[in-house]
């Protein structure tokens, strides 16, 4: 067991991925020699040289492109995204032919890739680099989305995707890059499509991802202070949805609260709001609330970018007034 | 001061320049040259057959035909090695049969049935074989030829040899994509060749009216470090000498080329144009400079009997005769098609 951050946990997973299997390659811009924008990707170049290791030109498409006929061709390609908003300059690679070419060729070519990004808000860099679009991202049918919330998370993730024969979104949070957590030894290797239930407690579910996972569980601190106990859920995964290990705890809470970074409208939280009103309606005792950025870009001023995300005493205090 | 040099509706007409007879002294063996006949008549047939099913209410959808530019499709079904990769555009009947597939599951997939080479799911913009070394057509301007890059990049990688083809239209030279790919191969020296079908208009409007330059893929490739190679697409074996160069060039290390081969559609864009916007005296020169007359001269000129021609042309009618008939009475995709191969695991569940 050792402790590592989330952006030592980076290159880690890459590497365990890298050392295992020779038709893992690894590209995107300035990943190579400068080790990444956020130094996520240190020391990959020296240990697996320039022909895996690709330092590209600013050339989204291209590298998304690259990364697909690769794939179609027997490599296994893990593509940086440097930040989760640049996808919208590559969204035609990825909603339209890296997801769907499975489903269009009735599964005669697959594309087991990788695309990593560092998603989210909290560094004050504004509107264009702030964005948490895993919402976007769910939204496709054909692609996989996992947004881990720590570095033994992220590990295991990055391997379960990179052994996935389908093309995984593997969502960093950049405001998680600093924060530490236990990596148990060895390999490495989780699952895509399971949430994981961190916290334990009858009076509601509190279902987070990412960034939102330690604030929800910092919430749950300020409301067993006050008496109240919630069972909080990292979702961990939104494609494949591992919808049991919800509904199961919403089954004994009887109350959901999501707690999502991304705008409001469409937002995860809403899928999961809508299937648990299907299917377990008569097991609630009161509304499913939502707990989201509002419907807006990033600001970037510290106090406006603080006000937007949901953070602890927020999440705390909606829940608190939700359950009365 | 309008931004275009010409009033609205009127264009500069292209015509095609005589076909070059020295060709038919080309170093190209007799038994290459008649599979790039059979090829061009495969294309032409087929593109003729849908055009009819269209006709008959058969064909739904969309579809693009290529009648009048089967040569450049021919020529580098010819001149690849089987194992080499095709990525085309939405008007790819013609590249996916230059590569070896038959007509059945092509017309099959058209008319939306079991049979069709995707099992339906496709249809007629999205025709692959990777048997076949087609790895697919592609429907949104411009990404095939990023993705093909990937692919003469994973041979590169695994020692391979093979090469990496990416047809595209006149059209795909305006995108971010086309120049993003290019550079990116020319960068890395990648196995990829860029041929681009000019056939003077994008989708309704002439490309001149739209590029700056006068070969919109040639005049780029000096930006990007590379020479490219002007040949006429409707000469087989234009194209082929063309093809043989880029491609030893390629399996050799020496990088990617662009070609830009000038070529017309007989007919419109898709099957909702009728192409009147093209000058009627283009139109007609462009219908003289047909690939496959030519080609059929081309032969009888270096002797081939008559009877052998029209026997390859017989035999390709049946085998669509024969295809049209057995996709017509294929059964159309079981529901259950609908659920499956979203994923590898070959189904489509997104939670549990």
């Amino acid at each position: 067991m050792a402790e590592l951050t989330y952006r030592e946990a980076v290159v880690a997973g890459i590497a365990q991925e890298m050392r295992r299997d020779p038709t893992v390659v690894f590209l995107g811009e300035d990943v190579a020699g400068a080790g990444g924008v956020f130094k996520t990707t240190s020391g990959l170049l020296d240990e697996f040289g320039p022909d895996r290791v690709v330092d590209t030109p600013i050339s989204e498409q291209a590298i998304l492109g690259a990364a697909m006929g690769a794939a179609m061709t027997g490599l296994r390609p893990i593509a940086e995204i440097m930040f989760s908003d640049f996808f919208a300059v590559c969204w035609d690679l990825v909603a339209n032919e890296i997801a769907k070419t499975r489903y269009m060729t009735d599964g005669m070519v697959g594309c087991p890739l990788v695309i990593r990004s560092g998603n989210g808000a909290g560094l004050r860099f504004g509107a264009q680099h702030s964005q948490s679009v895993e919402n976007w991202a769910m939204a496709i049918p054909g692609v996989k989305v996992v947004a881990p919330s720590t570095p033994a998370d992220l590990i295991g993730l990055m391997a379960a995707s990179v052994r996935d024969p389908d093309p995984v979104l593997l969502f960093e949070h950049k405001a998680l890059y600093p924060t530490k957590g236990e990596v148990p030894d060895g390999e490495i290797v989780d699952e895509l499509g399971k949430a994981c239930v961190l916290r334990e407690g009858p009076h509601a579910t509190v279902a987070a991802l990412a960034l939102m996972v330690p604030r929800a569980l910092e919430a749950a601190d300020l409301l067993a202070a006050e008496g109240v106990e919630v069972t909080v859920v990292d979702v961990r995964s939104l494609v494949p949805l591992d919808t049991a290990t919800i509904l199961a705890s919403v089954t004994e809470t009887s109350r959901l609260f999501t707690v999502e970074e991304n705008p409001r409208l469409c937002g995860w939280g809403a899928e999961l709001s809508s299937i648990v009103a299907e299917e377990l309606f008569w097991d609630l005792d009161g509304p499913i609330v939502r707990i989201t950025t509002p419907h807006l870009p990033m600001a970037s001023a510290p106090k406006l970018e603080d006000l937007a995300l949901p953070d602890a005493t927020r999440i705390a205090t909606t829940i608190k007034e939700a359950l009365g | 001061m309008p931004l275009s040099g010409a009033p609205y509706g009127e264009h500069q007409v292209v015509l095609p320049e005589p076909f070059d007879e020295s060709l038919k002294d080309a170093p190209i063996d007799l038994e290459t040259r008649l599979e790039m006949f059979r090829k061009q008549h495969q294309i032409r047939q087929l593109e003729k057959r849908i055009y009819d099913l269209f006709l008959q209410g058969l064909v739904r959808g969309t579809s693009h035909l290529s009648i009048g530019m089967e040569a450049t499709g021919a020529a580098f079904g010819v001149a690849l090695r089987p194992d080499d990769y095709s990525f085309a555009t939405y008007r790819g009947h013609g590249h996916t049969t230059a590569r070896g597939v038959r007509p059945e599951p092509i017309i099959a997939e058209l008319l939306g049935k079991a049979t069709g080479l995707v099992g339906g799911k496709g249809g007629s913009m999205h025709l692959t074989s990777v048997e076949h070394g087609m790895l697919g057509c592609y429907a949104i301007i411009g990404a095939h030829l990023c993705i093909a890059n990937g692919a003469a990049w994973s041979a590169k990688l695994r020692g391979s040899d093979q090469v990496a083809v990416a047809f595209f239209g006149d059209g795909a030279t305006n995108i971010g994509a086309f120049h993003e790919a290019v550079n990116y191969a020319a960068n890395y020296r990648l196995p990829t060749i860029f041929v681009c079908e000019n056939n003077l208009y994008m989708e309704y409007t002439p490309i001149a009216e739209v590029t700056p330059v006068t070969h919109p893929a040639a005049d780029r490739a000096p930006a990007y470090g590379m020479d490219a190679t002007i040949v006429d697409g409707n000469d087989a074996d234009a194209v082929y000498l063309a093809a043989q160069a880029a491609i030893e060039r390629a399996r050799t290390g020496g990088g990617p080329s662009i070609i830009e081969a000038k070529t017309y559609r007989h007919g419109g864009h898709s099957r909702a144009d009728p192409g009147t916007y093209r000058p009627d005296a283009e139109v007609e020169a462009w219908m003289q400079h047909d690939p496959i007359p030519m080609y059929h001269q081309r032969l009888l000129d270096l002797g081939v009997g008559e009877d052998r021609l029209a026997g390859i042309v017989q035999e390709v009618a049946a085998e669509i005769d024969r295809a049209t008939e057995a996709a017509k009475n294929a059964p159309e995709p079981p529901a259950e098609a609908l659920w499956t191969n979203v994923w590898a695991d070959g189904g489509s569940r997104w939670r549990n």
